[in-house]
């Protein structure tokens, strides 16, 4: 019965970083960049939620669609800032550093507004914890929602990517900027809302995040945002089904290592999974092969 | 008056002059060719057309409204569509999903509708694989689909770049065919070759590129029998 449960606390766990994978690695398929400040917008959204709970009282559901509103308005404004002028820079590196700086801005702006000691997070959710088999299996709410939400963004998002002209158009964009630009397609725009969708993502997964484990600090974000493009990157990065799949094995690997192994080691061996992952398939899980046009 | 006209095009790449003050036009219902060996800049001038690249001067007119500054992504809505060198086709992307990225800017569903069926009236191979990706499909097979896709804007003027590269000869002909039936429907044609021969046989007029400059230009059958333009381009 303790194995179902840590099974389902992964998958729970694994949600979260799947639903941050997702934001890593849409930008990374459409933008052809690593967005490294996307971790700490989860940190921002988890403030922006607490706030509007603490302050002005809003009710929790509120609280969550103004951390959306509050994140997705940030990720298109630093993708418009600080990404948009580098776009055709010689160097690809010169977008990857400048990503790096606008995660310790973040970082040293939430510090400074709202100090260093962690704040504890009241959970968004207002159900009470499922108990199963007389009482042995206790699933949180949390945990329940957290795996719902990544079902529901999970179907939302890929028919909106399938069935949708914004959709088509960013699968156009991430293949060839050029040849949508012919078709009309308009290729800062579709870019800026890649990143405005992978924000409003992360302000979602913050809030569950913090939900199920309570505790919100400037530097929230910069663990489960690593593990996240871990995830992304094990499940092949640009795909969205390989940033599910990734995340969700990820958090499976990483409470059953708490679980079995060491809590102090579970962190090592999620890296360490990924590197035998890479060496035996260096494009991830779902990752294709991308052909360097000659 | 002309339907496109590029008044005095320059273009850098860098410090690098890549064309070098070229004035030419292309009228209504034209098939107009522009020849020239590798490097010569014929890509550069379609990319600067449509707005990939912009010049460092010069403009460009079409159908009397300047689109110089217009950027790219503006530039099929107003009746002009390009087919880029090495197709450039959504590799991912289904025959059908890349012919609907063709009509993107348009919105009246039951019109790209009525252009769908022509397209695939025009190219019955690509309706037989509407459902395959497009990266599945031969060379000749993607070019159809290229053309396709930038007919799928009902353009009134299609720019093609190197439509026959690295297709075998039969395909050439099929693809040259095609060409001239799209011009006789009446979509006027811009096309960069660097098969002459070929081009210049369909071609109304043409102009012939070295290194970023017009060196000849004239009557499309007068140049396919000029002594100079038969050494230099036609291997005779």
């Amino acid at each position: 019965m303790s194995l179902l449960s840590y099974l389902i606390n992964g998958i729970s766990l694994g949600s979260v970083y799947a639903i941050i994978a997702l934001g890593y690695t849409m930008v990374y398929g459409i933008a052809r960049m690593l967005n490294f400040a996307h971790g700490d917008v989860i940190m921002v959204g988890g403030y922006a939620a607490l706030t509007m709970m603490l302050s002005y009282n809003a009710n929790p559901l509120v609280a969550v669609l103004a951390a959306i509103v509050v994140c997705t308005v940030l990720g298109i404004v630093i993708e418009a800032v600080a990404y948009r002028p580098l776009r055709e820079a010689a160097s690809p590196l010169a977008v990857l550093i400048t990503a790096i700086g606008v995660s310790y801005l973040l970082q040293n702006v939430v510090l400074l507004v709202f100090g260093p000691n962690p704040k504890s997070f009241q959970s968004v959710i207002p159900f009470p914890d499922l108990k199963l088999a007389d009482g042995a299996l206790n699933i949180s709410a949390e945990t329940i929602v957290t795996i719902a939400s990544c079902i529901v963004i999970m179907i939302v998002l890929t028919t909106f990517i399938n069935k949708t002209k914004a959709g088509q158009a960013m699968l156009a964009v991430s293949e060839d900027k050029g040849a949508a630009q012919l078709m009309g397609i308009n290729v800062n725009g579709t870019i800026a809302l890649t990143f405005a969708i992978g924000s409003g993502l992360a302000a979602v997964a913050g809030v569950l995040l913090c939900s199920s484990y309570p505790s919100l600090s400037p530097y929230t974000g910069s663990m489960p945002g690593i593990k996240a493009f871990v995830a992304a990157v094990f499940g092949g990065i640009g795909s969205i089904p390989g940033a599910m799949i990734g995340g969700i094995i990820l958090g499976i690997i990483e409470i059953l290592g708490k679980a079995y192994v060491s809590s102090q080691l579970a962190d090592a061996i999620v890296f360490a999974v990924l590197i035998i992952v890479l060496l035996v398939k260096p494009t991830g899980l779902l990752g294709k092969k991308i052909q360097e046009k000659v | 008056m002309a339907m496109l006209e590029i008044k005095d095009l320059q273009v850098y790449y860098g410090m690098i002059q890549a064309i070098k003050g070229i004035s030419f036009e292309v009228n209504e219902g034209e098939v107009i060719a522009l020849i020239g060996a590798n490097g010569a800049g014929k890509t550069t001038i379609l990319h600067t057309v449509t707005g990939l690249l912009s010049p460092k001067k010069g403009q460009v007119i079409f159908e009397n409204k300047d689109i110089t500054k217009i950027p790219a992504h503006k530039i099929v809505s107003l009746g002009m569509a390009h087919v880029p060198e090495g197709r450039r086709v959504f590799a991912e992307l289904s025959v059908y999903q890349n012919l609907m990225m063709g009509a993107y800017t348009r919105k009246d569903k039951g019109e790209i509708q009525q252009t769908l069926e022509t397209v695939y009236k025009r190219f019955p191979r690509l309706e037989e694989r509407k459902n395959q990706l497009a990266g599945t499909l031969s060379g000749g097979e993607q070019q159809m689909l290229a053309m396709g896709r930038a007919l799928m804007s009902r353009p009134r003027i299609i720019l093609m770049d190197e439509p026959s590269m690295g297709l075998s000869p039969i395909l050439v002909n099929e693809i040259f065919d095609i060409i001239q039936s799209v011009s006789a429907s009446g979509t006027t044609v811009l096309l960069v070759e660097q098969n002459a021969k070929k081009a210049l046989s369909i071609a109304d007029r043409a102009y012939v590129l070295e290194t970023g400059r017009i060196v000849t230009s004239g009557d499309a059958h007068a140049l396919l029998e000029d002594p100079a333009i038969k050494k230099a381009y036609l291997g005779e």
